[in-house]
């Protein structure tokens, strides 16, 4: 890659050809304000916050979508550019409503941070508020275009990183307006509920269903025995919200505060990621060695996935992994086994679940499948932003907590289960339990690198024992349909499938970026939870889900073996094709 | 076949409306009745331009020129004309209001035109393409594939000073040349025929009239950056472009002037029309270029130019339809004899729809550098009604009032701008003592805020608070500092919004402000609209010395507001009256009076 040269404030820099204003100027530490810009995202330059001046032209241009050339010499600040930025913040400003106390953003506002970091004292500029409907059909997230500044990124995030086209502008000039195409109910639309919209949103129009008041109310009933479970992407990102590094991993501090908090069990879903893949993994080895059922198999833990590929991918069903997902199993587990050990009626468990993720709480009412308790499985799914409000409100001082240990059985897990939070880290588990299902060895290197890290698609080849398994991983929905082309194309070619075995995860880099973490993922950000996941694999005692001693005593003590009557009672799902605009 | 006499009458949009095709058949019918069928050949064209005195029909040889046209002059054109050999006095053109003028050379709004792109505009049968190719038609087309390179056409454009007629003024040269020097497979073509300036219809009538030209040039463009595929992106609200464009494209695929293996070479060039469902944003060239690609018409920041990643990320040439429309006739004619036209900088000539307060509203299409006075003046035959000329705007919604001190400004892209308007595509309005300048400046900001696409804050957000301060204004509650904020406002517009809609949305209000900032103070100050436009501040009131007490104002007021007895003075009860003028126009005696 060539470079250039280019002055920035007259401060030289070399940055590679093509690279944007923006970025050129954080290399030498100089700070343009943005608010549309996004760095998932290609520039939408809707805002017009980060106007620079470029010497010779006598136009303002965007810092964010400006590419720089040899010998640009560039202004970033001067009083100009300052109060144009200054009048534009005042306008948006005009049509947002001011009720920053009573927003779910208040805080961790972009909008609010650029008003205070421009000292906005007073409105020069009469309101424009807008009476819009807020749409809460999703039981994953709450849309209000009340609050929108229409910056674009909730429907570039659909449409470009998801593939999925739920939102769109409606509307011309400032009656525009973000709604699901066709102005339906988000419900009604396309939508897969990952909540990617309400991670990238930079003030409060897009958030997710907040059901902690449900989880409060629970733990203050004394003859409800309330039980929790966090997902492997919570104990890297949870730190976040409380000032943390990035990465940090918080599991026992966690479980202490979750302990506090007042839950009577705490377990950790890792257990029953482990326990997905003795029943994923058989479930590939029946397929690819015995023959029975289609290939590729494909994974289904992810419930934006799934609802994804219901509404668009549906003559794929037959290559869906029927095994639950590993939130749905573990509270099957729960309020079957564990309840029984206790000795408690399953209708007076509360489960409650910690998910980096919005869907989780669409998924716990997916179809019947999520009652094979007899009660509805999960109670309440929590997002990890939720988790920290509910540490913040009851007074926890989380940085400095002891580190706990989960409780048994459902609390222990391997190295093979913790990596289910990064992309890859299925295919990864999965394979190194197949290794072991199909050889009865154990695998030399367990760490398969060719599946890990942020590529959107990540092919790689893995030696059984002289029979080549072939397999993907993709994903952020846009690189999983790319996939899945190939499938079909092979398919309809009547060529053996390209693949043996695709992991898919609908949002980028995992559940780790899932939409209910803590704010303000990017690429560097994503990178430091995985490398997170990694640490925590590497220093667990057992690295594959088949050593877990928990599981093993389960199988014996309940489920027999995988995939066994009982495993297909409470471990296994049933898909439905969905197809979409049909109110 | 030859023919004693040609009939054309006039086919463009204007024309029409006011019954041209009726005129058309009922002469057909009559040519039937009269037994001249055979010696006389009747042709719908293009729009004359002299628009204001349409429908317009023209017989040759005489070049007789007769205006506004009724279907039921046809008999007497046939009998009188045709049969007797009598022109038709009454019909004729009367300039002066004294002597009847026979041909176009003798009437002033054609003087100082020169009609280059306009060339075939009325004179030949848009639908027919034997007419075109007589007149040289797709004879550039054939020159840039067997006598031109690709290389030499660019230069002949360099040489000829072509500039993008849209508004901006960009070398077409180097549009193309940048296109062509992109190694890709596919590149594409695209005519920007979203006009949509209110008062605009030059590209309009150039369509309409003579389609083929911007075919041929499509063509060329393809030829020479390596292109196969252009579209036409047309709002739907112009049927009978439209219309004529698929005949012409049908017919020329028929003469294998487009489709596979042109004029037998290895060049082959397709054009398809997508139509634009008229939001006014989809001439700026991303938003338009979206548009066909089937997305939400939004403009997407440049660079990238389209030139480089422009239509589907390929390599396209975006040009509007009065540039394509100059290219055959460079080619044919050559650059010099082009660049010999117009000013230092600004080359050719330009289409202007001139409209307002003007006698000869029409179509004028003059040469670069041509001072506004001979446009308004003679051309336009001055003001309506003997009233005091007071501004022009030219750029339509994006451009700014010339006042009649720099009516002696040569019109070029450069001195327009240096006045604070711009060329725009050519929308020239004109305005009188009667028009208020505040509420000419809220006319275009509500035409900007209802067209902007809402994509970026600042015109978004800028435009609707702009369109309130001068609402507030125009009723007298505006303040000083809303002046202030106007100007505010404007420049973070001017500076930060994404694409021309945006950046040039403030100028109306600033170059109003700028020539007649007392005007806006005066509403500010003294709550008063010197042109008596803003309602809010005009009281009708009736001079009791002047009303004879004939009643008609009372009979025409809408809502009852004024009594009296009969031959008595009458009075308006202002509590009622809402203003809207009809006593004032309705009195004969200048009883009402506006304050």
């Amino acid at each position: 890659m060539s470079t250039v040269n280019v002055k920035i404030n007259n401060i030289p820099v070399e940055v590679e050809e093509g690279t944007t204003i923006l970025t050129a100027a954080q290399q030498v530490g100089v700070k343009i304000p943005t608010l549309c810009y996004h760095p998932d995202l290609p520039a939408w330059a809707a805002c017009g916050i980060c106007v620079v001046k470029i010497e010779g032209s006598p136009k303002m241009m965007r810092a964010c979508a400006t590419p720089v050339v040899e010998g640009m010499s560039v202004i970033t600040h001067d009083s100009e550019i300052v109060k144009v930025r200054r009048t534009v913040i005042e306008l948006i400003l005009s049509t947002h409503p001011n009720d920053c106390l009573e927003c779910p953003r208040n805080q961790n506002c972009e909008l609010q941070r650029l008003a205070a970091e421009f000292g906005i004292r007073e409105m020069p500029y009469e309101d424009r508020l807008r009476d819009l409907p807020v749409d809460e059909s999703t039981p994953s997230i709450v849309l209000n275009p009340e609050k929108c500044v229409l910056c674009g990124r909730c429907a570039n995030v659909c449409q470009v990183m998801q593939d999925v086209w739920a939102l769109e502008f409606i509307g011309r000039g400032d009656d525009v307006r973000i709604a699901p195409a066709g102005d339906i109910n988000l419900e009604d639309s396309p939508c897969i509920k990952c909540g990617q919209c309400s991670a990238h949103c930079p003030v409060g129009a897009i958030y997710e269903q907040d059901d902690t008041a449900k989880v409060w109310e629970a733990l203050r009933d004394p003859d409800m025995h309330c039980a929790v479970q966090i997902a492997p992407a919570v104990r890297v990102a949870l730190g976040e919200a409380f000032g943390m590094d990035p990465g940090s991993i918080v599991t026992g501090k966690i479980y202490t505060a979750l302990r506090r908090l007042g839950f009577d069990s705490v377990f950790d879903t890792n257990f029953s990621a482990d326990l997905t893949i003795m029943e994923e993994g058989t479930e590939f080895i029946e397929r690819f060695v015995n023959g029975n059922g289609d290939l590729p198999l494909i994974t289904s833990c992810c419930p934006s996935w799934v609802d994804y590929m219901e509404k668009y991918y549906d003559d794929m069903i037959p290559s869906f992994s029927t095994a639950k997902s590993p939130q749905m199993m573990m509270a099957a587990m729960m309020k079957t086994y564990y309840a029984n050990k206790i000795g408690i009626d399953p209708c007076s468990m509360f489960s409650v679940s910690v998910m980096p993720c919005t869907s989780k709480k669409y998924e716990i009412t997916r179809c019947e499948a999520m009652y094979s308790s007899g009660c509805q499985d999960i109670d309440v799914s929590v997002t990890t932003r939720e988790l920290a409000r509910m540490i913040k409100q009851a007074g926890i001082d989380f940085e400095n907590l002891p580190e706990e240990e989960a409780d048994n059985p459902l609390g222990i897990y391997t190295g093979g289960g913790t990596i289910f939070g990064a992309t890859g880290g299925v295919m990864e588990a999965a394979l190194r339990t197949a290794y072991h299902l199909v050889t009865g060895e154990e695998l030399g290197n367990v760490n398969l690198i060719d599946v890990r890290g942020l590529d959107g698609i990540k092919e790689a080849s893995v030696d059984i024992k002289g029979t080549e398994v072939r397999v993907a991983v993709a994903h952020s929905i846009s690189n999983v349909t790319k996939v899945l082309d190939k499938v079909r194309e092979a398919r309809l070619k009547g060529q053996e499938p390209p693949y043996h075995f695709i992991e898919v995860m609908a949002c980028r880099g995992g559940c780790i970026g899932g939409g209910g973490q803590p704010y303000g993922a990017t690429d560097e950000l994503r990178n430091k939870r995985i490398a997170g996941i990694y640490q925590d694999d590497e220093r667990s005692e057992f690295r594959c889900s088949h050593q877990n001693p928990a599981i093993i005593e389960l199988y014996n003590d309940f489920l027999e073996k995988p995939l066994s009557h009982v495993s297909h009672k409470y471990l296994h799902t049933k898909y439905t094709p969905r197809p979409i605009y049909t109110k | 076949m030859e023919f004693n006499h040609y009939i054309l009458v006039c086919g463009g949009t204007g024309c029409e409306s006011s019954k041209a095709d009726d005129i058309y058949r009922n002469l057909l019918k009559e040519c039937e009745a009269q037994g001249v069928k055979d010696s006389v050949q009747v042709v719908k064209t293009g729009c004359f331009g002299f628009c204001e005195q349409g429908p317009i029909v023209k017989i040759l040889p005489e070049e007789s020129f007769y205006v506004q046209v009724k279907p039921d002059d046809a008999r007497e054109l046939i009998a009188e004309h045709i049969v007797k050999g009598r022109q038709v006095e009454r019909l004729l053109y009367d300039q002066e209001k004294t002597r009847r003028l026979t041909g176009i050379e003798d009437i002033q709004f054609y003087q100082k035109q020169l009609r280059v792109v306009l060339r075939n505009c009325g004179v030949i049968n848009p639908e027919n393409i034997d007419e075109y190719i007589a007149r040289e038609g797709y004879a550039a087309l054939e020159k840039a594939i067997f006598e031109m390179t690709p290389d030499e056409v660019v230069e002949e454009l360099k040489t000829s000073g072509l500039r993008g007629r849209g508004g901006a003024g960009f070398p077409t040269w180097m549009k193309w040349k940048f296109t062509k020097q992109v190694q890709e497979e596919e590149k594409y073509i695209v005519c920007n025929a979203d006009e949509g300036d209110p008062g605009a219809y030059m590209d309009r009538s150039t369509l309409e009239g003579d389609p083929h030209n911007v075919l041929e040039a499509m063509a060329i463009a393809g030829h020479t950056v390596g292109a196969k595929q252009g579209y036409i992106y047309i709002r739907a609200e112009y049927p009978l472009a439209i219309n004529r464009l698929n005949k012409a494209i049908e017919q020329a695929l028929d003469y294998g002037l487009l489709g596979e293996n042109i004029l037998g070479s290895d060049f082959s060039f397709n054009i398809e029309l997508r139509l634009g469902a008229g939001a006014f944003v989809c001439g700026e060239e991303t938003a338009l270029l979206a548009s066909v690609e089937g997305e939400r018409g939004m403009p997407r920041p440049r660079p990238p130019f389209p030139a480089v990643k422009g239509l589907w990320n390929k390599p396209t040439v975006i040009n509007n339809v009065e540039t394509w429309a100059n290219i055959p006739v460079i080619l044919l004619r050559g650059a010099n004899w082009f660049s010999n036209i117009g000013t230092d900088k600004s080359k050719g000539t330009k289409v202007f729809a001139l409209t307002g307060k003007i006698n000869n509203s029409g179509l004028v299409e003059v040469p670069m550098g041509t001072p506004l006075r001979d446009i308004i003046n003679d051309i336009g035959g001055g003001i309506k009604d003997g009233k005091a000329f007071k501004a022009v705007q030219t750029g339509g919604p994006s451009g700014g009032v010339i006042t009649s001190e720099f009516l002696d400004t040569p019109i070029d892209y450069e001195h327009l701008q240096e006045l604070g308007s711009i060329m725009g595509s050519g929308g020239m309005i004109v305005m009188d003592e009667d028009d208020c300048m505040v509420d000419v400046a809220k006319f275009y900001l509500g035409f900007t805020v209802d067209e902007s696409c809402g994509k970026c804050a600042p015109c978004r957000v800028g435009g609707r608070k702009l369109l309130n301060i001068l609402e507030r204004i125009s009723k007298g509650q505006g303040s000083r500092q809303d002046l202030q904020k106007l100007k505010d406002i404007g420049e973070a517009m001017k500076r930060a919004a994404l694409c021309g809609l945006g950046q040039t949305a403030p100028n109306p209000i600033l170059s109003t402000m700028k020539y007649f900032e007392d005007e806006y103070l005066e509403h500010i100050d003294e709550q008063y609209c010197r042109a008596g436009k803003c309602k809010e501040l005009v009281t009708y009131t009736i001079n009791p010395e002047n009303c004879i007490g004939c009643g008609i104002c009372a009979r025409r007021c809408p809502v009852n507001a004024i009594s009296g007895e009969k031959r008595q003075p009458h009075e308006i009860d202002q509590a009622l009256c809402i203003k809207c003028g009809e006593c004032y126009n309705a009195c004969k005696f200048d009883a009402v009076i506006v304050k």
